[in-house]
């Protein structure tokens, strides 16, 4: 009994130890190709692996990567079914948003999830936040939120809000806390 | 039986979804679009087809007291190993399936058919098991997220036919109960005519 336990463990032991090393570099370019693609998506083209940096705003870390035309932060807040993740490429010296990419979301199809279309997130295209404000229309700013999904709306544009902070912080301009949305 | 029959067998008198309602979690939760049903299938059918293979040579030789353990252990290898090639190889799919590929380890369906057929025939009968079962869930998960896809977003398998929004709920999780229990009938009822 305790020898065939051992010979079937050992078996597969092997079996697995095989397929990691196999698959540990396919995994680890998948992963580097998933974020230069996301980076190529919310920043003006660059060159090589940007490095993973972070900056502290607050009492929040926020992980970043620098090309040389920004900044792409992610940024992390509540969304109306849990965590609200974004990508948000910055650039120059005012800060202006380039473009945003949603990385993961848990929103209610139809309703919040629309926030990933571009008819959404278009707006945020070279948005200044010193000329807009960086709030939904209900809240007094210049978002247009989605309709019915004004939640959503507000975490997505909080995480914006945020990432920009970051932003100032990384340009070392800023001294103040993101906001949070508990 | 014939072989053939081993196959048939198990996509549509033993249809695991719709006649043993088996290893619902994942056909209830993947299948909201077609093609994400098609791609749980055929992970499903090949964890089905590796280890009722592998299970079919151990078992004369393990004890049945550990039997079990020694299943599961089987089981959940070849799902490592799929998960490793997924992330590795098709990395957008294994994000759409992701916790539910993990999940494969604990669903009836595998350790289902390593009891009650793969440890008592032969290699090539289990594999042709193996086969047919993962074909029949493959095909009942596909079906599942067509209907699905139809109602709830007006498209098949990405292909856009009906513009604007479908019908919410079909892509949440009631419409996945509803849609799964219409089927069973229809599919039952069809078993009983012949």
């Amino acid at each position: 009994m305790l020898l065939c336990l051992t010979a079937v463990c050992l078996f597969c032991s092997a079996i697995l130890a095989v397929t990691y090393a196999v698959t540990l570099d396919p995994i680890a370019e998948a992963s580097q190709a998933k974020t230069n693609a996301s980076i190529a998506r919310v920043l003006p083209a660059f060159s090589g692996n940007p490095e993973l940096l972070s900056v502290k705003v607050g009492d929040v870390e926020y992980p970043y990567y620098k090309t040389e035309s920004g900044v792409a932060v992610l940024s992390t807040v509540n969304g109306f079914g849990g965590p609200l993740s974004l990508m948000v490429g910055i650039t120059g010296e005012t800060p202006e948003v380039f473009n945003t990419v949603v990385l993961s979301h848990s929103e209610t199809p139809g309703l919040g999830a629309k926030c990933v279309s571009e008819d959404f997130s278009a707006q945020f295209k070279g948005w200044n936040p010193e000329q807009k404000k960086l709030q939904v229309s209900k809240d007094g700013g210049d978002v247009d939120a989605i309709t019915a999904s004004t939640i959503t709306s507000r975490a997505y544009t909080l995480a914006i809000a945020n990432a920009v902070e970051a932003y100032k912080a990384i340009a070392g301009t800023n001294e103040e806390g993101g906001q949070d949305n508990e | 039986m014939s072989k053939l029959g081993l196959i048939t067998k198990g996509f549509v008198k033993d249809n695991p979804t719709f006649v043993l309602v088996l290893g619902m979690c994942p056909t209830l939760a993947t299948t909201t679009s077609a093609m994400n049903g098609l791609e749980m299938g055929l992970a499903t059918m090949f964890v089905l087809i590796l280890s009722n293979i592998v299970i079919s040579l151990v078992a004369p030789v393990v004890p049945d007291k550990v039997r079990i353990p020694v299943y599961i252990v089987i089981i959940a290898t070849f799902v490592t190993v799929l998960q490793l090639c997924m992330q590795a190889f098709v990395p957008d799919v294994y994000e759409t399936l992701g916790l539910f590929i993990p999940l494969i380890v604990v669903n009836c369906i595998v350790l289902g058919r390593a009891e009650a057929f793969a440890n008592k025939n032969s290699v090539g009968d289990s594999a042709l098991d193996g086969i047919g079962v993962g074909l029949g869930f493959t095909m009942s998960l596909t079906v599942i997220g067509i209907v699905r896809e139809i109602l709830g977003s007006g498209s098949v398998f990405g292909w856009k036919f009906i513009p604007g929004d479908g019908i919410l709920a079909f892509v949440m999780a009631p419409g996945a109960f509803m849609v799964l229990g219409y089927l069973m009938v229809l599919f039952n009822k069809y078993l009983a005519k012949k």
